[in-house]
Formats: structure tokens, C-alpha cells, sequence
């Protein structure tokens, strides 16, 4: 069962939060960040011309303005293989574990998987920053003591969804979360 | 409740048969190892999966059933896989089904007793590459403090147990296709075992290369042992050069490395390999810079620039001593006294000149063949030239000797003089200062004499300033060539950083510290109580009693200290203070007693063995190696399976 909405993150972009629900006890959250936008690429690459133009006229090397150019296309190649993050996918599996997954804008993929045993809890987190943000974070248990927190894993980094987007994936994960302890205690 | 089956991705073509592997109870989760085809005897099949237990430790079973239609459904098939259900009898009985090209599968777990609230349990199926999970083995956790004995090794916790299943079976991936065994199994070797003929040809050539290699160099330790090199003049310019430390070390090295004996454990095995790749690496750079050294003759232009620069340092000394005779600095100098000390200084100069000379046309050739040690490695080249530089500034070095008895006499004899002149005494007995009464010819002599020495004091006093300042310039220089040899693996495994407290030549010049200073101290008479470390700069213990012979520190990691037996009240009741090492060259304090020197160097410093100190140590970083996850990564071929073999012959080849 798939399903798409439309939220906005911090920033006033768009985002699209795909949900699917394989099954009750498997479900995935796909948070796709606004692109990266043709003006801003446009702003950069002109005002990096722009200054090597500049140098170009002081100095009278033409050496300048072949480096600026080399310099803006590995720099764009950089950005978007490690910087520019196209989606954000969020995966719980009952009885197996999380698993966060970052595709960059290059098509590379980054992928961290939690296990469920490591799971205490899915919360979402006020912080202040220049204002109050919101994020869903999750927590792992401490080994040492069994009431503790031993670690804070964020989600959805890159993406920065509002509270409103949090609180549909933080209702669906504790679903899950209650089912998978309910059959953890049980037979 | 959830069941989930990890099916390897390498069985969802192969033919029906019987699914074999492990069940977890405390996930409730099924790791599925391999699959058994038709047709088997069950007999056999027990006998094969008891034997895989009893090597690898793994509680390997019979799962259930696997079905894979390729034609239309067969009814008698489907009553078949039910009945094995009652020959091999688990609980759970997993029976996985899949159509012919169809992507969905039929996944079923029955359970014989069946619960009162008995709905069937749902599967969660999850696909697992077998390869990628046996080449990454995990290493254990550290042990949490509330693990009690009971839990056993094969159980970890979570998906970690899976990856322990599946790398610690690797004894059922053992058979492929083309083995004539009883029972056909289907795994991801079972098209043919993974291996390169060269990893496999080098596994069965290092066995009997080890047992060489090792015997012939215990037949090279045996030699540097026998009892010709124990003799006392040996063993002590041996402890002095670094040259023979290097060597030693590099046999070391050379000797654990080619062990027969099996690496135990993951951080053994990784210590093996860390020496290994030093070892190469260093005679990798030695050789490097041996091709360089004997390119374009370079050797004859070293050789031909070395004696002039002897020449050249001998003059720069000869004017020094010249401006010492004058008067250095606009001080008055005793005449007599300067003039003797500066002409016999001034004819070791002469000495050592014409000895330099003497050797200069062999210098070329001992150049040459001491160049070729390079090829033992880089250290052991760099060791060679800090050796010859102590060799060729060993007459500035004599000097400061001579300095430094000098004024030590001096400085004996004017405190003890000291107090005879305010009417005191040393008391051995009770080490302590104590009145005495002199008779007035005693108080007479003494007073003269003590005249006449502090008189003397400012020429020795000079004499030993200057020399000592130029001696410790030249170890300066020495300095930067040890540090660099310290950073060389030590055979503990453990990499010796520049311990200022542990090597000789890295130690602070205390006698520096303590020289100038120590001339108002010593005016005050207070020297002969217990030094005041930071105060004075003594790097010292508490003075001994006359008997005990004092723990000095260890001129590096692996040497014990070596104990001496300092001369009590060898010249005046004073306690000679503490001695300290000083890299090649022992201080002229320990000289002193070389009677104990004699004695105790043949005893420690000869047979050369192996320190007692670095194994703590070791096994101290043990877990600062151990901790990184998927170490197996040596490219040197995918053998997998057969790692147990090479590890047996010491290599790290995996």
C-alpha cells in the first residue's frame, strides 16, 4: 500500500514523504528533499567566473581561467556525490531492526542498519536553534544499565521535515514498536 | 509470532531437498546453511551433519523442507516432504515452496505440539549472501560485566549470530559438486570451492620454508650465544653499539614471524602480519637506499669527504684548547695547570688525527661493505650511522672524560676538606655528618690542601664546562638518528615511542642539568644528602647504602638495568651520587665501580635473550588491534576457507 503527501521542511522547501506499508509489520518512509534548484547553480557558478574574470584582467594569466572552470565542475561533482542528498528512506522491520538509507544526488547510497534489540524507543526531539526545531530521533539501549540511553541516532538529517511530517512517521513507527514489544513479552 | 528464515541467495535456484542449518530459539530465527538433495539416506545425512558439528561447534540440523517446482506441481512430492518431516524432527518444521519462475514463494512453519492459541506462525524470509557473510567476520564483543560463563561462545547476540553461524560452518562448505560424497549439498561453494592456485601453492610451500627459515636462525642465535661472545670485552662494546641491538631485534622479529606454530587468536595473528609488512617495508626502504648509495659513487665521495672533515673538527677542537690556554674569556687561568691540561688534550688530538689518517685509505672499502647491511633494512642502516658517528666523535667524548673525573676529584676532595676545615666528619656508619676532633697537623695539611684546591677549581671548572657542552652538542646529533630507530616496532608488537625514561640515548643530560648548577650547590656541601630531583635536575634515587647496588634506569625497553656497585667512600667518605646511562657511553660515575661492572654485565647483558618485559605489554594492545570489524581484507586471493591452514605455518596469508 503506497501513499504520498506533501509536507514543507524548516526552510519553506518541499518535500514529499512517500509511505509504503508492505505489511503490519513492515513499513517504509521515503522523504524526497527539494532538488537542487537551477538558480542557485546559476548564482554560483557565475559569481566564481565572475571573481576568476577578475583575477584574470589583475594577473593576465589565462591559466585562471581554466582553473576556475576545472574548479567549479569538480566542485559540482563533489557537491552532489557528497553533500546534495536526494532522499532519505526510513525502513522498520517488527523483529529485525531500522535501517536508515541516504541516496546523494550522484547515486550513491549510504546505509546504517540498527537492531531491534539495540531499539529503546522513536522520539521526537525539540532543539533550539536559531528557532525551535523539531526531529525525530531514535534512541538505542545502554547495555551497562538497562534504563538508559546510551546513544541518540537522528533521522531524517538532511531533509529537516516539520513536526507535522514527524508526527505521521512517529505514529506509524511506534505502531510497529508497540506490536514488536507486545510480542517480545508475549509467548 | 515471527518466524524469520535467512535463506542464502545462492539456494533459490537449486533443486528441492532438504534445508540444513541452524536454529536460534532466542530470536526465534532460522539460518538456513545449505540444501540437501534428493536423492540421500538419512543415515548419511546425520553422519555428515554430526561430523560438521563436531568440527565446527555449530548446532547444525535439518530445518525442513525446500521445494522447488521446475515442471507442474507434483502431489507425491509434496506427501513425500511431509513424511521427512517425521524422519528428522524439528521444531519448528520450515517448509519453503517456490513455483516455477514465479516470484512469490510459500513460506509455512508448523509446529508439532501445537499451542492453544495456535495460529500459525507468520515467516519472515530474508535473503543473505553467503559470501559476503563469511568474508565479514565480526570480532567478539567485549565481555560485559554481567556475562556469566553459561553463555556460550556460538550464541552472540543478534544478527551477530547469524554472521557466527554462518563464518564458523565453513567446514560444510567444504564439499562441492564434484566431491564423490554420500549426500549432495548445495551452498555457495557448491559449484567448486573458492580458491587461487597460488594462495593454495603457497600454503603448502610455507610449511617446509618456515622449518628452514626458523631452524637457521636459532642455528644464528645459538652462534651469537656460544660462549666466545660472552666474553666481557665483546659483550660490552656489543651493548654499547646499536648496531647489535638492531640485529637482535631484527632476529627477533625474523623468528616470530617464521614460527611453525599457529597464530591462536585474531590479535596474534594480526601482530604476525603487522611485523611481517614492517619487516618487508623496512628491507624494502633499506634496499632502496642501498641502490641509491651505490649508484654514481656516492660511497668514494663519502669516503673522500669523511677524513677531511675529521681533519676539519680536529682544528676547530685545537683552537678551542689554544683559546683555552689563553685566557678564555678574559678569565685568569692557573698557568701550570692550564698549560698541562691543554697540551695533553691537545696531544690525544694528535693521537686520534693520525689514527684517522692511518685509516683513510681503507675507509672506502669498510664504507662499501658496511653499506650492504642496508639490505637487512633501513634501521639497521640507520643504526650503522649513528654508530659511526659515535665512533668518530669518540675522542670528544673521551675528553668530557676526562673533564668530567677531573673535576669530580675536585669537587670529592673540596667537600670533604670542607668539613675538615669547619670540623666535621662523614659518619659511613650512620651516613650522616658528625663531629670530630682533628689533630692540628691533620687540621694544618687539610686546610693547605683545600687552598690549593679551590684555588685550582676555576681551570678544572672550565675544562669540564667547555667539554661537556661540545660532547653534548655531537649527542644532539645522535639524538634525532636513535628517536628514529625507537619508532621501529618492538618484537612485544607494541610500537616504541621516544620513552624519554626508558632509553639511554633519550634521556635528558642530566649531568648537563646538574653541572652548572651544581657548583653553588656543592660550595654549600649539601650534595651528599639526598639529591633533590627537580630541584638540582638529578635524575636519581635516594644514595645507596655502601653495599646496595642502586636500580638505575634501563638504557632502553629491552635491556634490564643493569646493576653496578658503586665505590663507597672510594676517595673521601663521600657517596659517589648517582650514575645514569647515557646511550653508548657509560658515565664516568659508573666507571668508577667496574668491578661490579665486570661481573654484572657478564651475567645480564651476554646470552642476549628474549626480554621479559614487552609480553604485558602485548597483550596489553591486544585489544587495540583486535576491535575493527572486517580485518580479512589482504587481497591475496579469495580463499576463504582455507584460512585455517596458512595460519598453522605462522604466514599471515589469508
Amino acid at each position: 500500500m503506497e501513499d504520498e503527501q506533501s509536507f514543507s521542511d524548516i526552510c519553506g522547501g518541499r518535500l514529499a514523504l512517500q509511505r509504503r506499508y508492505y505489511s503490519p509489520c513492515c513499513r517504509e518512509f521515503c522523504l524526497s528533499c527539494p532538488r537542487l534548484s537551477l538558480r542557485s547553480l546559476t548564482a554560483v557558478t557565475c559569481s566564481v567566473w565572475l571573481a576568476a574574470y577578475g583575477l584574470f584582467t589583475l594577473c593576465e594569466n589565462s591559466m585562471i581561467l581554466s582553473a576556475a572552470i576545472f574548479i567549479t565542475l569538480v566542485g559540482l561533482l563533489g557537491y552532489l556525490h557528497f553533500v546534495k542528498i536526494d532522499q532519505e528512506t526510513l525502513l522498520i522491520i517488527d523483529s529485525l531492526g531500522i535501517q536508515m538509507t541516504s541516496s546523494y544526488a550522484s547515486g550513491k547510497e549510504s546505509t546504517t542498519f540498527i537492531e531491534m534489540s539495540k531499539v529503546k524507543d522513536i522520539v521526537i526531539n525539540e532543539a533550539i536553534y536559531m528557532k525551535v526545531i523539531y526531529y525525530l530521533c531514535i534512541l538505542l539501549k545502554d547495555p551497562v544499565e538497562p534504563q538508559g540511553v546510551s546513544q541518540v541516532v537522528p533521522v531524517f538529517q538532511s531533509a529537516k521535515p516539520r513536526l507535522d511530517c514527524l508526527i505521521e512517521v512517529y505514529r506509524s513507527c511506534q505502531e510497529i514498536l508497540a506490536h514488536q514489544k507486545a510480542t517480545a513479552t508475549g509467548p | 509470532m515471527v518466524l524469520k528464515a535467512f535463506f542464502p541467495t545462492c539456494c533459490v535456484s537449486a533443486d528441492s531437498g532438504l534445508l540444513v542449518g541452524r536454529w536460534v530459539p532466542e530470536q526465534s530465527s532460522a539460518v538456513v546453511l545449505a540444501v540437501v538433495h534428493f536423492p540421500f539416506i538419512p543415515v548419511q545425512v546425520r553422519e555428515l551433519l554430526a561430523r560438521v558439528q563436531q568440527v565446527s561447534r555449530v548446532g547444525v540440523t535439518v530445518l525442513g523442507t525446500w521445494c522447488h517446482h521446475r515442471q507442474e506441481p507434483q502431489e507425491s512430492l509434496g506427501h513425500f516432504l511431509e513424511g521427512l518431516g517425521a524422519i528428522f524432527s524439528h521444531e519448528p518444521w520450515l517448509q519453503l515452496c517456490r513455483e516455477r519462475d514465479s516470484k512469490s514463494w510459500t513460506c509455512k512453519a508448523t509446529r508439532r505440539q501445537a499451542s492453544a492459541a495456535a495460529d500459525e506462525d507468520q515467516v519472515l524470509l530474508i535473503f543473505y549472501d553467503q559470501r559476503k557473510v563469511l568474508l565479514s567476520r565480526l570480532h567478539p564483543p567485549a565481555a560485559l560485566p554481567d556475562r556469566q560463563a553459561g553463555d556460550a561462545t556460538p550464541s552472540a547476540r543478534g544478527l551477530a549470530a547469524v554472521f557466527d553461524t554462518v563464518a564458523r560452518s565453513e567446514t560444510l562448505f567444504r564439499s562441492d559438486r564434484f566431491d564423490e560424497g554420500p549426500v549432495r549439498l548445495s551452498h555457495w561453494q557448491s559449484e567448486g570451492v573458492e580458491a587461487s592456485i597460488l594462495v593454495e601453492l603457497l600454503t603448502r610451500a610455507s610449511g617446509p620454508v618456515c622449518l628452514l627459515l626458523s631452524w637457521l636462525l636459532s642455528l644464528l642465535s645459538a652462534v651469537s650465544s656460544c660462549w666466545v661472545c660472552r666474553l666481557w670485552p665483546l659483550t660490552f662494546v656489543g651493548s654499547k653499539l646499536s648496531t647489535c641491538e638492531q640485529v637482535r631485534h631484527r632476529l627477533e622479529h625474523l623468528s616470530l614471524i617464521f614460527s611453525p606454530q599457529k597464530a591462536q587468536d585474531p590479535t596474534q595473528l594480526m601482530r604476525k602480519a603487522n611485523m611481517l609488512v614492517s619487516v618487508l617495508l623496512d628491507v624494502a626502504l633499506g634496499l632502496a637506499l642501498l641502490s641509491w648509495l651505490h649508484g654514481k659513487n656516492r660511497i668514494g665521495q663519502l669516503a673522500d669527504a669523511l677524513v677531511p672533515a675529521a681533519d676539519h673538527v680536529a682544528e676547530e677542537l685545537q683552537h678551542l684548547l689554544q683559546w683555552l690556554m689563553g685566557a678564555p674569556a678574559g678569565l685568569k687561568m692557573n698557568r701550570a695547570l692550564d698549560q698541562v691540561l691543554g697540551r695533553f688534550f691537545l696531544y690525544h688530538i694528535h693521537l686520534w688525527i693520525s689514527y684517522v689518517h692511518l685509516t683513510s685509505p681503507f675507509i672506502e672499502r669498510i664504507l662499501w661493505h658496511v653499506g650492504l647491511s642496508a639490505c637487512l633494512g633501513l634501521t639497521v642502516a640507520v643504526s650503522v650511522l649513528s654508530d659511526i658517528i659515535a665512533l668518530l666523535t669518540f675522542h670528544i667524548y673521551c675528553f668530557y672524560v676526562y673533564g668530567a673525573r677531573l673535576y669530580r676529584l675536585k669537587i670529592c676532595g673540596l667537600s670533604s676538606l670542607w668539613r675538615l676545615f669547619r670540623g666535621k666528619k662523614w659518619n659511613v656508619l650512620r651516613q650522616r655528618v658528625d663531629s670530630c676532633s682533628y689533630d692540628l697537623d691533620q687540621l694544618f695539611i687539610g686546610t693547605l690542601l683545600f687552598t690549593i684546591l679551590v684555588f685550582l677549581l676555576p681551570t678544572t671548572a672550565l675544562y669540564y664546562l667547555v667539554f661537556t657542552l661540545v660532547s653534548r652538542a655531537v649527542w644532539m646529533l645522535g639524538l634525532g638518528l636513535d628517536t628514529g630507530l625507537a619508532q621501529a616496532p618492538a618484537p612485544g608488537g607494541r610500537r616504541a615511542g621516544p620513552d624519554p625514561s626508558a632509553r639511554g640515548r633519550g634521556q635528558l643530560p642530566a649531568p648537563v642539568l646538574a653541572g652548572p648548577a651544581a657548583v653553588p650547590a656543592l660550595q654549600t656541601g649539601s650534595w651528599r644528602q639526598v639529591p633533590r630531583p627537580s630541584a638540582r635536575g638529578w635524575q636519581a634515587s635516594p644514595p645507596p647504602d655502601a653495599d646496595e647496588p642502586p636500580a638505575l634506569q634501563p638504557r632502553d625497553a629491552h635491556l634490564p638495568p643493569p646493576q653496578l656497585r658503586l665505590p663507597p667512600q672510594a676517595l673521601v667518605e663521600l657517596p659517589v651520587p648517582q650514575a645514569l646511562l647515557r646511550g653508548a657511553h657509560l658515565p664516568l660515575e659508573a666507571e668508577g665501580g667496574q668491578a661490579g661492572l665486570r661481573d654484572t654485565a657478564a651475567v645480564r647483558s651476554g646470552p642476549g635473550t628474549l626480554p621479559s618485559r614487552p609480553t604485558p605489554s602485548g597483550t596489553g594492545a591486544g585489544p587495540a588491534w583486535g576491535t575493527s570489524t572486517a580485518h580479512r581484507s589482504w587481497g591475496l586471493g579469495a580463499a576463504p576457507c582455507s584460512c585455517s591452514s596458512p595460519v598453522c605455518w605462522g604466514l599471515p596469508l589469508v
